[in-house]
């Protein structure tokens, strides 16, 4: 405090003084802000992480307006959603920003995934990390199915429907625990009040806490980079890592570059496309939900049609669910598939590559044929189990192909 | 103070482990049927509530109008159930189509009451009652009847084809080999009031 500070000045440094003597808000700001260290050589890929938290604040904010005007009750669910789109004041923004966020938070979450398969981000010390990163995933889907069913449309009728009965496969207990979820003797307004209030109350407060989780699980060991290079190795004399830079203000910055030019395109979405051509917001959803007619074809949105079509491949019921189950809990213990002595893309062979690069061409696929109701049973079977070999044979792969030797440092 | 030494103030007294044991045993207990009883209220208000029970009750239906090869369709428990008067040809069908089902004797037992397992699966052969939401998903197919090459099958006999993911299900609701739903169309508890009326959710005098 220099002599020449004003009252606003000594009675701003007096607060401060009492809060940092009570909670130390000044060392939590630099261990995670100031003095988090974060390698140099970030790349276009590490915008994914920052833009997930800034979907997520967007879908809370949004989503606490709408719950202002929703009623979340069977025979007035489907207006309350057109009122909210045609009389509340800017009410159609709000909603459009929270079912396109749902999109866009998709999106970005599977880029974020991609660029931690990329980079070996998953690989030791980093398994913790991934796994909450995957368990942030899951609840992520239950939120958005959850979601989807408010509006109360046909598709959220019908897709509410045929998710609740895949728990009809399960032996013995099936029917009963089809019964308990829906709390009737079919999806009813019982079902969308609970769903209402796991979707805003129970689910968000959960995907909280695991991005919390998910971020102190990530800073107690350190961020990854392109190169896989582990740039604790090398220090300077004070103890700072060579390669690195303080979060703030240098990454900072950068994620803030990053989520302008998101915002623009997510703007430019909820403005001219907030349907997605019927993509984000199916046209039958339009129509409100009636039990007696089934539409003819009841596809998901598209972030769920890869694991919808390895649902459809599968000739019998149990098997199929299972299997579906099984293509996102997988994704667990990719740490442990992995057996390669380095981390990055970089530094592996041809066969990393090769198999990333078509497993990726496999999920896109069969992303394509969940959306279609006549996709050939051949193709989804062939992408589908594409899709597992990938992970299988990871540890096959991985243990024999020849590797690159790793630089001590990163590159610039 | 290293951490295998006991505090002082909590030192226990010789004769000390077997009680502690218990009382470790005895809380542990105690505090798991009290987590279960505080729990159960809350499990169980999710299921179906008194007033949707009531809603569930039994549905009549009269039949006396239903012209041969027609399906009529009433709502039980929120699920459509159709009722069809199939023909003389739909049923002697019925005997063309063991190699190309799933299911053909109803074995399932959960997709049927045990009056209604037998090749028609119904208690009146030319009466058909059928929960007609698809057994993969919940979808509702659509009858077809005619026979005649359908796009999804050339040498089609009659039935049922869901448009969701094309299941096929023939005219007693028996479901086709290589098709994603696994089991035959459920049977929804029945019986006749009389030659005209039939309800639906009440099981024949006599049967469980």
């Amino acid at each position: 405090m220099s002599k020449a500070a004003g009252p606003i000045s000594r009675g701003v440094d007096a607060v401060d003084d009492w809060v940092n003597q009570r909670a130390s808000v000044k060392s939590f700001y630099r261990q995670h802000l100031s003095e988090y260290w974060a390698p140099k050589n970030f790349n276009l890929w590490y915008f994914f992480g920052s833009l997930s938290l800034l979907v997520l604040v967007n879908q809370l904010l949004t989503g606490i307006f709408l719950t202002m005007h929703y009623k979340p009750d069977a025979e007035h669910a489907f207006a309350s959603v057109e009122y909210i789109m045609r009389d509340v004041e800017w009410g159609w923004l709000i909603r459009y920003m929270h079912s396109t966020g749902a999109s866009l938070f998709f999106a970005v979450v599977y880029l974020h995934m991609f660029r931690a398969l990329m980079y070996g981000s998953y690989k030791k010390p980093r398994e913790l990390v991934w796994i909450l990163g995957v368990a942030i995933f899951l609840i992520l889907m239950a939120e958005s199915f959850m979601g989807y069913v408010l509006p109360w449309g046909q598709m959220s009728y019908w897709g509410a429907q045929v998710i609740i009965s895949l728990f009809g496969a399960v032996p013995y207990v099936g029917e009963g625990l089809v019964e308990w979820i829906r709390g009737d003797y079919f999806v009813a307004d019982a079902t969308l009040n609970r769903f209402f209030a796991l979707h805003v109350v129970a689910l968000p407060m959960v995907l909280v806490l695991l991005v919390v989780l998910h971020l102190a699980a990530l800073h107690e060991v350190g961020s990854n980079n392109p190169d896989g290079v582990d740039i604790k190795a090398k220090k300077d004399a004070k103890g700072r890592p060579l390669d690195a830079v303080p979060f703030h203000p240098y990454y900072t910055v950068k994620d803030i570059f990053g989520a302008g030019v998101f915002l623009m395109i997510a703007a430019f979405i909820v403005f001219f496309w907030p349907e997605g051509g019927g993509k984000f917001l199916k046209p039958d959803n339009f129509v409100m939900a009636n039990p007696l007619v089934t539409p003819d074809h009841i596809p998901p949105v598209w972030y769920f049609t890869p694991f919808y079509a390895i649902l459809q491949a599968i000739p019998d019921k149990l098997l199929g669910v299972i299997t579906m189950g099984v293509a996102v809990l997988i994704l667990f213990f990719v740490p442990w598939l992995d057996r390669s002595p380095v981390r990055s893309l970089r530094y592996r062979s041809w066969v990393s590559r090769v198999a990333l690069g078509i497993f990726v061409v496999a999920f896109v696929r069969l992303g394509m044929l969940g959306l279609s109701q006549d996709s050939s049973t051949f193709e989804l079977r062939l992408w589908t189990f594409v899709y597992f070999a990938f992970f299988i044979l990871m540890p096959v792969w991985t243990s024999f192909e020849k590797t690159k030797p790793v630089p001590e440092r990163v590159t610039s | 103070m290293s951490e295998t030494e006991p505090l002082a103030s909590v030192q226990p007294s010789a004769d000390d482990p077997s009680r502690r044991r218990l009382l470790l045993a005895s809380t542990g207990v105690v505090g798991a049927v009290g987590v279960g009883a505080a729990a159960w209220p809350f499990l169980a208000s999710l299921r179906p509530s008194e007033k949707a029970k009531v809603i569930g009750a039994p549905v009549e239906v009269f039949i006396g109008n239903l012209e041969p090869g027609q399906l009529a369709r009433v709502q039980w428990r929120g699920s459509t159930i159709g009722i069809m008067r199939r023909t003389e040809r739909m049923l002697a069908d019925l005997d063309k189509l063991d190699d190309r089902l799933r299911d053909p004797e109803s074995s399932n037992l959960d997709q049927q009451p045990e009056y209604a397992r037998n090749q028609h699966r119904s208690i009146r052969p030319e009466i058909l009652v059928l929960n007609v939401h698809c057994t993969h998903l919940g979808c509702i197919p659509q009858a077809i009847p005619e026979v005649g090459a359908q796009p999804f099958d050339a040498n089609w006999l009659g039935g049922f084809f869901c448009p969701c993911h094309r299941s096929t299900f023939d005219l007693a609701g028996r479901v086709y080999a290589g098709v994603p739903a696994s089991s035959n169309l459920l049977v929804p508890p029945y019986s006749f009031i009389d030659d005209e009326n039939v309800i639906i959710g009440v099981d024949p005098e006599g049967a469980a």
